[in-house]
């Protein structure tokens, strides 16, 4: 049986109808990003999931997930904060800013707070240059945007992500 | 300008509402497109108005239009709302706020070349813009505007959007092809030319967001219209996305042809706290150095005017430089990115990039001698017209213009050798 599809049997349905019926294997990027959802990263199973969906093979499907940044093959963080330092944005303060938060947050770039919830990452121009410093969360299935940043907004942000997940949590005990 | 052409949500609140869009005209030109004009009649007035692609290289849209054969069937328009280059951010707002324009102007460009499918290819980080796109398209099906049989019509069309995942090659549009069909986003050999063998080896067009946005007033007013703005050679409006060392950064919607000095004095507010221009890039990251004096700023920005100063307008993402800026650290900013970004198809501009990022960390970080700094021309100079693409030869035009132009600034960075040389 197919997990992905059971579990999103409307959604992989929805995907496909974008393409063509002899041109599936378009639909592998969305299928990621379906099988991405859950868990914040692609597991083996998403991999041979897709792959058949898709009607090709294990290895195409696990190069696709190579070549793209905003996919993962293993568990970095519940939420990516990924801040941009690319040329506009350093013009305005960027890197300063990446270097307080990270203090703040206690932790490097590429690392994952001590409760797994949040992974520091720097990214290139995510098309928000004249609203530096910015930084984009991409988590839950989501990529949010958050413009015209200091590092206490920042850090009121990250906040209310703990309060969510730790909410989320208490629901599900 | 006090009234926009692409820009019009700021003349008009809510502009993003389907009923708003419609109490203004919206989607009149489709219908009048599809119900009493011939679609080489379109591709006409396209090409009447001199309308040239807004992605970047500037290619005149209705001659693009003109290329697919009618001979091999289906048709397939792609809108390119990969928007990756840095200091680029026009077709963002578009989207978010004009997004019917944009949708409209799809629509009569599939008409055009008779395409019943045509895809969004959105950059992933757009998530949010690809849901908003989802939805408003759902609402052209609800209303009618999209689907089967349009107007009475036996004309037919559907539109998807389609999430990239962080890879600003796929922005070049054989590479955002094979993304599109599932592959990795690596560009194709050209030809054949996507015209003639695009998505699934189909004819198809690609354009960017802010061409296909100029489309629908074009249909609707006429090329003569569109005319009356901007130069001869270069017609029309152009969004430029202005960041960097201004006090207003943001997107102006201008005539093309306005100059450097209006843009960033006027429309920009200059530079903050008074401080000295120093060099501007007119392309983004993909620039060649422009030196900010007198004559570059009296220049007109236009697709010819920049060939003149040696540069290239591109997608018009003018990113303004202040004399508080050393160019080598320019230079290793731009070239870590094209590093990040080279796809690795070809090995001139994956070791390149690489090598370069190498030697201007060396240089930037003190620790480099004179002899680098031509090592490092070197190595750009063997890239150029080597590489499969444009992203390559895109990355050596930051390095070889300020090693030109600049040069006392990498001087100045391997004459303070960093305590760590010293010891
Ligand atoms: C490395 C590279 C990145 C590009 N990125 C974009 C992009 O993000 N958006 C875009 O519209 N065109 C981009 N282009 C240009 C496209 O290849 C293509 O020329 C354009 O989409 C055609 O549309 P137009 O004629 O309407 O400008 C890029 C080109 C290269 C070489
Ligand atoms: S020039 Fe760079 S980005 Fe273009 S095909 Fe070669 S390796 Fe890929
Ligand atoms: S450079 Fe940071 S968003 Fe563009």
């Amino acid at each position: 049986m197919n997990a992905l599809r059971a579990q999103y049997p409307e959604e992989v349905e929805r995907i496909l109808a974008k393409y063509p019926a002899e041109r599936k294997r378009s639909a592998v990027m969305p299928l990621l990003y379906l099988a991405q959802r859950a868990e914040g990263y692609i597991r083996a199973q998403d991999l041979r999931d897709i792959a058949e969906i898709c009607e090709i093979s294990i290895t195409d499907v696990a190069s696709i997930v190579g070549f793209y940044t905003l996919y993962y093959d293993q568990p970095l963080g519940r939420y990516h904060i990924q801040v941009c330092t690319d040329l506009p944005c350093a013009l305005r303060g960027a890197e300063d800013f990446l270097r307080q938060l990270s203090e703040k947050l206690g932790i490097g770039v590429g690392e994952t707070t001590p409760d797994g919830l949040f992974h520091l990452e720097e990214v290139k121009c995510i098309g928000a240059c004249h609203r530096a410093p910015v930084f984009q969360v991409q988590g839950d299935g989501e990529i949010v945007f958050h413009e015209n940043q200091t590092v206490e907004t920042a850090l009121a942000v990250i906040e209310a992500l703990r309060e969510q997940a730790r909410a989320a949590k208490g629901e599900q005990a | 300008m006090s009234q926009h052409i692409l820009l019009r949500h700021r003349d008009i609140p809510h502009l993003d509402r389907l009923e708003v869009y419609q109490q203004h005209g919206g989607f009149e030109a489709f219908r009048k497109a599809v119900t009493s004009l011939q679609p080489t009649e379109v591709i006409q007035v396209v090409k009447d108005s001199g309308l040239r692609g807004r992605g970047g290289a500037g290619f005149p849209t209705g001659l693009k239009w003109s290329f697919c054969p009618n001979t091999i069937w289906p048709h397939y328009v792609v809108a390119n709302a990969d928007e990756s280059e840095p200091g680029t951010f026009k077709d963002r707002e578009i989207m978010e706020s004009n997004p019917f324009q944009f949708l409209e102007g799809l629509m009569i460009a599939a008409f055009a070349i008779q395409a019943n499918t045509a895809y969004i290819y959105l950059r992933g980080e757009y998530w949010h813009i690809g849901k908003l796109l989802d939805q408003k398209i759902a609402e052209l099906e609800a209303a009618g505007l999209l689907g089967e049989g349009l107007f009475g019509t036996n004309y037919s069309l559907r539109l998807y959007t389609h999430m990239g995942a962080g890879a600003y090659i796929c922005g070049e549009e054989t590479a955002l092809l094979e993304s599109l069909e599932g592959k990795l986003g690596q560009p194709r050999l050209r030809p054949p030319f996507p015209a003639v063998a695009g998505l699934y080896a189909r004819p198809t067009v690609i354009n960017n967001v802010e061409t296909l946005a100029n489309v629908p007033p074009i249909i609707q007013n006429g090329a003569a219209w569109y005319r009356d703005f901007g130069t001869d050679k270069s017609p029309g409006v152009k969004i430029f996305s202005l960041s960097g060392h201004v006090n207003r950064p943001g997107n102006y919607e201008l005539p093309l042809g306005t100059t450097f000095r209006e843009l960033i004095y006027n429309y920009g507010g200059g530079i903050p706290e008074g401080r000295n221009i120093k060099a501007i890039m007119s392309a983004g990251a993909s620039s060649t150095l422009i030196m900010a004096d007198e004559r570059a700023l009296d220049t007109p920005m236009d697709y010819e005017s920049l060939v003149g100063l040696g540069a290239s307008l591109g997608s018009a993402s003018v990113i303004v430089l202040d004399e508080t800026v050393n160019m080598a650290w320019l230079a290793q900013k731009t070239t870590h990115f094209f590093k990040h970004e080279s796809c690795g198809k070809c090995t001139p501009c994956r070791e390149g990039t690489y090598w370069m990022t190498h030697i201007l960390d060396r240089i930037v970080a003190g620790k480099a001698a004179e002899a680098d700094v031509e090592l490092l021309q070197a190595v750009a100079g063997q890239m150029q017209g080597k590489c499969l693409c444009a992203l390559g030869e895109f990355s050596i035009l930051p390095v070889l213009s300020s090693i030109q132009k600049f040069r006392s600034d990498y001087l100045e960075k391997v004459a303070t050798p960093s305590l760590e040389v010293q010891s």
